[in-house]
């Protein structure tokens, strides 16, 4: 039997002195970005890693082109041109369709996602504050809440909270907007406390009584529902006194009427975020996001303790956080490297990104949008789907003990995951006249050395595999390159025949049969699911 | 994830996956094909042995009768006159020394051999040749799908949609030793079933796999693997077959990759798998240095002990089967993507040529020789090449005909052009003999179409899952020749008519795609 020993690491937060080399870079962006492009790995092998991660956590929060009418071929939209946007208008009659053009388009964001870690963060956030777009079901909500966190991902925690508590998506989803003083409804407040902020660690020991008091400091809100706007309605507020448990020092959030009725929220959210877990529940998730899922106690006190305090001593600013998790010693941690599952997401989006896949142009976005459909459609049977989490806990993966991330493979996923793999390196997926479809000779031409049948295995290798490579299957690995010849100077002529007549179907067709046999090998190894 | 709701939210573009909601259509084989149910009488199998690196044939299959000539063409490798092996009933062509157990099966009427297999124009790239031999090409043509991959398609049209079913549990094909071969790519997806090599065979037998590495990596790594061999159906299935059958030869030679790669194909033929097709390899052939060893005359050398260790797989193989009682069921075939110069080079060794003998084999082949020697003349330049007697795709003609027993018109289909049949096989079709109708049967169809073959236009007739379905018709080479339809579909059969006036004759690839369910259909358009 393999061996699962456990070597346990003692690296902390002190900041990575160790060797910066294309492996730590691969390493980082895996975890960082979706996928990982031979381009921004040599990019940023031109910085330190210090500049590298600084560089990697400077969101440009420009807002990408919104999503469009994709779907006036099959649905007219009375009141939205085919090709324009349609977030600013609340005409509540193509919910559906616009949904799917909100999924496809989110599926757009993150293939083309730049070299910063936004795409990565706003999914953690979708996964932290955990809506399902099938049951809010307002496609422009769904638009603003992810907007939210596109421009919030790496800014402040708390403000963010109380963004979440006051976002129409959210008031829908948790019923935010139908608590009122005559009918509390608990269910914000429940996850507010269990799942967006303190989380259920022994360190949170909230009672029952706190979310029936929560749930009245959150009545009066609601949203109109023809401009989108969350406004706050007096006359359902309760304005009696809340008085919280002992876990929250018999905190007392006095009860105000008329508008000041709206700022209680606030009192709550400072009640809340002075409790020393809120930062340790937080670390823990970008722990489980970014480094792995098991947390030992000498992680606890080594990496979660400390990171806790900077974000708490930073008033919950995400970045100073973030800044140190990733550029910590135990996050470039050898045994750190390669311990994640990729999700779906990371799979999919992530071969998409990796490989480069051409994808229709924006001037033909009817089929653009398809072929992201495509792609989210794949992630989705492999159990996750943009927008559209199984639950207010957001994915299983990130939450349940003891599987965690193993969730995502089994014996219903795991095929899929070769089957979809198969079909992108080999025929490719119709769209229109549009062949979705791995170039496979573009691809190996990202590299330094492709006409060496050795450095091309080790660095296409070193780019999308995740541990080292036996000699012997390397060896196997060349023979499919070489079609089983024994020469590596075949390999050689035959791609400097192709670079010199790059019209010649035939001499590019030699190199395409053999790359795309020797990625779908890779892709079909077990190590290759890993990140 | 609840799918149901996934589709109801995004409905308009949502693809269900067909396994969930989706009925599959079944009847369009019934419908389209025979009602007869026609039960075949054995499985045939072939097992085709490629030879890496393009074979030496004239130091193979020796021509005698130009032993004078070609001494002169190649002084540095020749085969001592007096060591070749003879023939039965054949004066003037023998086999390379080290060939004894293949000349016995060839006296035993066990083997045919044809002399001077190739094609036109020949390639003298490793690679390309390799290509054209795989996909049935012509030379100056790309074909992205494999001779055997096409006609695995022609026979289970539906695969891989609704496989291992009760019909078909089992892989089609079987290759060992080499996930690149062509040769088993089908117009869609590849219709063989990889065992990278002995090694992995023996882990799936045994289930001891290597140690994952230490660490979290190592135990994701554990768990994946885990999870990959509990699902692959057609791993358990060769482990349950392997399991119940042992070779029963003892000829099988030590350390000879071949022959171990052959014993497994035994085993399995014997436990009974239903696999169609076998590619097993042996590599080396390349020989641009010593090929020979001069000290010995020649006789002995790394050809020497590549064709021995063929022969003796081969001939072990054979005797295997036989005790097993399944060599009526099976044909063998060798082929290499080239033969030799006429002329050896400077290093003992021989640079690319063309055209080389071709082996086949078993208990169903007539015996005999095709072809006549080569005519080496007294003079050879480098550029000088044997010519060609036999075009390869007749013989593959041959075997989709006379082994695998289809018409005329469908071994056209699968070879893209009409190659003329020839005599190797001894009569096994002429009698009903293959369960066609119920193999094409077998899984679920999406798409078909009618009439095929046809004339201007064909009807392609599909189901919808509901949601976005493309349905595209790409010729030979993958390229896109007409988008039948892309949009939302709602559930249920459909028509298009695929307008093909302007279109040459030949075949085409009908491509379908709803959600995860793809699937192609061959359309064949005749004047």
């Amino acid at each position: 039997m393999a061996t699962t020993a456990k070597t346990r690491t003692d690296s902390g937060i002190t900041p990575y002195t160790g060797t910066w080399d294309r492996a730590a870079v691969i390493h980082l962006l895996r975890r960082v970005h979706f996928g990982v492009k031979k381009s921004d790995v040599d990019y940023f092998l031109t910085k330190s890693m210090s500049q590298a991660i600084d560089e990697i956590l400077t969101i440009d929060h420009t807002d990408p082109s919104p999503p469009i009418n994709n779907y006036n071929e099959n649905n007219p939209d009375a009141t939205i041109a085919a090709g324009q946007t349609w977030v600013n208008d609340y005409n509540g009659k193509l919910n559906n369709v616009r949904m799917g053009s909100f999924k496809m388009w989110w599926t757009g964001q993150i293939i083309n996602h730049d070299r910063t870690i936004r795409e990565k963060l706003v999914l953690f956030w979708h996964n932290h504050f955990s809506t399902q777009a099938r049951v809010y079901n307002w496609p422009n909500f769904a638009y603003t809440h992810t907007k939210l966190l596109r421009d919030n991902c790496d800014k402040n925690f708390k403000s963010l909270t109380k963004s979440i508590t006051l976002d129409p998506a959210m008031l829908v989803f948790l019923n935010g907007e139908r608590n009122t003083k005559t009918a509390p409804d608990e269910n914000y407040s429940r996850e507010l406390q269990e799942l967006f902020t303190l989380g259920k660690g022994p360190g949170s020991q909230y009672i029952e009584a706190d979310v029936i008091a929560g749930a009245k400091v959150l009545t009066g809100w609601r949203i109109n529902k023809t401009t989108g706007a969350v406004y706050f309605q007096e006359n359902r507020h309760d304005t009696t006194d809340k008085t919280f448990s002992s876990f929250y020092n018999d905190t007392t959030i006095t009860g105000q009427s008329g508008a000041n009725g709206a700022n209680e929220v606030d009192d709550l959210l400072n009640m809340i975020f002075a409790q020393q877990e809120v930062a340790k529940h937080l670390v823990r998730k970008f722990y489980r996001w970014f480094i792995y899922y098991d947390i030992d106690e000498t992680t606890e006190t080594d990496v979660i303790a400390p990171l806790a305090d900077i974000f708490r001593n930073n008033n919950y600013e995400i970045k100073p956080m973030l800044t140190a998790l990733l550029k910590s010693e135990h996050f470039f941690d050898t045994a750190n490297r390669a311990a994640l599952i990729k999700n779906p997401i990371d799979f999919m989006h992530g071969m998409a990104r990796t490989y480069d896949i051409p994808f229709p142009p924006a001037t033909d976005y009817v089929n653009q949008y398809r072929a992201w459909y495509y792609i989210s459609y794949y992630a989705a049977i492999q159990q996750q789907e943009l927008g559209d989490p199984p639950s207010v806990a957001g994915w299983p993966a990130y939450y349940q003990i003891p599987q965690f991330h193993e969730i995502w493979i089994n014996s219903d996923t795991l095929p899929k995951r070769s089957i979809i793999s198969d079909v992108l390196v080999t025929r490719g997926i119709n769209v229109d006249t549009h062949k979705v479809v791995i170039d496979h000779v573009a691809f190996a031409k990202h590299f330094d050395n492709p006409s060496n049948v050795n450095l091309l295995i080790d660095d296409i290798l070193q780019l999308v595999h995740t541990l080292d490579v036996e000699q012997a299957q390397k060896d196997y690995m060349k023979s499919i390159l070489l079609s089983g010849q024994l020469k590596d100077s075949y390999w050689t002529d035959a791609w400097n025949d192709h670079i010199a007549n790059p019209s010649d179907d035939a001499k590019k067709n030699i190199l395409k049969t053999r790359l795309s046999a020797f990625i779908k090998y890779i892709m079909n190894l077990s190590e290759y699911q890993l990140s | 994830m609840k799918r149901r709701d996934f589709l109801k939210r995004v409905a308009p573009m949502s693809l269900l996956p067909f396994a969930i909601n989706g009925q599959p259509v079944r009847a369009y084989g019934k419908l389209l094909g025979s009602e007869a149910e026609a039960f075949t009488q054995t499985d045939k199998i072939l097992v085709l042995v490629r030879l890496n690196g393009g074979n030496d044939g004239l130091n193979t299959l020796i021509p005698l009768d130009q032993y004078t000539n070609l001494t002169s063409a190649r002084p540095d490798v020749i085969i001592p006159e007096s060591k070749v092996l003879p023939l039965s009933g054949i004066s003037g062509t023998g086999l390379h020394p080290a060939m004894e157990k293949m000349k016995n099966m060839y006296d035993e009427g066990k083997m045919h051999i044809l002399q001077s297999v190739g094609y036109p124009n020949q390639n003298y790239s490793h690679f390309r040749s390799t290509d054209i031999w795989m996909t049935g090409a012509d030379s100056d043509e790309i074909l992205e799908s494999g001779w055997m991959g096409r006609y695995l398609a022609e026979e289970w049209p539906n695969y891989p949609n609704g496989f291992p079913n009760e019909d078909m549990e089992d892989p089609l094909a079987i290759q060992i030793g080499s996930v690149v071969s062509q040769v088993c790519q089908g117009p869609s997806v590849n219709m063989g079933f990889a065992i990278s090599n002995p090694t992995n065979y023996y882990q799936l037998l045994t289930g001891n796999y290597p140690d994952a590495p230490a660490g979290w990596a190592g135990k994701e790594l554990d768990y994946v693997r885990t999870v990959a061999r509990q699902t692959n159906e057609y791993s358990v299935k060769i482990k349950a077959a392997a399991e119940s059958a042992t070779n029963l030869s003892t000829l099988y030679p030590e350390d000879n990759s071949l022959a171990n790669q052959l014993k497994i194909v035994a085993q399995l033929i014997a436990g009974g798998l239903k696999t169609r097709v076998y590619i097993v390899q042996q590599g080396g052939y390349d020989t641009h240095a010593n090929q020979v060893d001069p000290v010995d005359s020649n006789e002995t050398g790394y050809h020497a002990y590549l064709l021995q260790s063929l022969s003796e797989a081969i001939n072990a193989f054979q005797d295997d089967i036989e005790k097993l009682k399944v060599d009526d069921r099976v044909l063998g075939m060798t082929f290499s993507e080239f033969g030799r110069r006429i002329i050896s080079n400077a290093s003992t060794g021989t640079d690319h040529g063309s055209s080389a003998p071709l082996f086949m084999f078993g208990s169903k082949v007539k015996s005999g020789m095709t072809g006549v020697n080569p005519t080496i003349p007294a003079s050879v330049s480098a550029r000088d090449n044997l010519e060609m007697q036999t075009d390869f795709r007749s013989i593959y003609s041959t075997i989709l005909q006379d082994w695998f027993c289809l018409d005329q018109a469908s071994s056209d289909n699968v070879l893209l052009q009409n190659f003329e049949k020839m005599d190797l096989i001894q009569a096994g079709c002429d009698t009903t003999s293959v369960q066609r109708d119920k193999n094409q049967r077998a899984g679920d169809a999406y798409v078909t179409n009618y009439p095929n073959p046809f004339g201007a236009s064909t009807t392609i007739k599909y189901f919808s899952a509901g949601g976005l379905i493309n349905i595209t018709v790409v010729d030979t080479q993958g390229r896109i020749v007409s988008s039948l339809v892309n949009s939302e579909i709602p559930r249920g059969t459909h028509e298009v008519v695929f307008d093909a006036a302007q279109l040459p004759s030949g075949t085409y690839y009908c491509q379908y795609q709803n959600g995860q369910i793809a699937q192609t259909r061959s359309l064949l358009k005749v004047r």
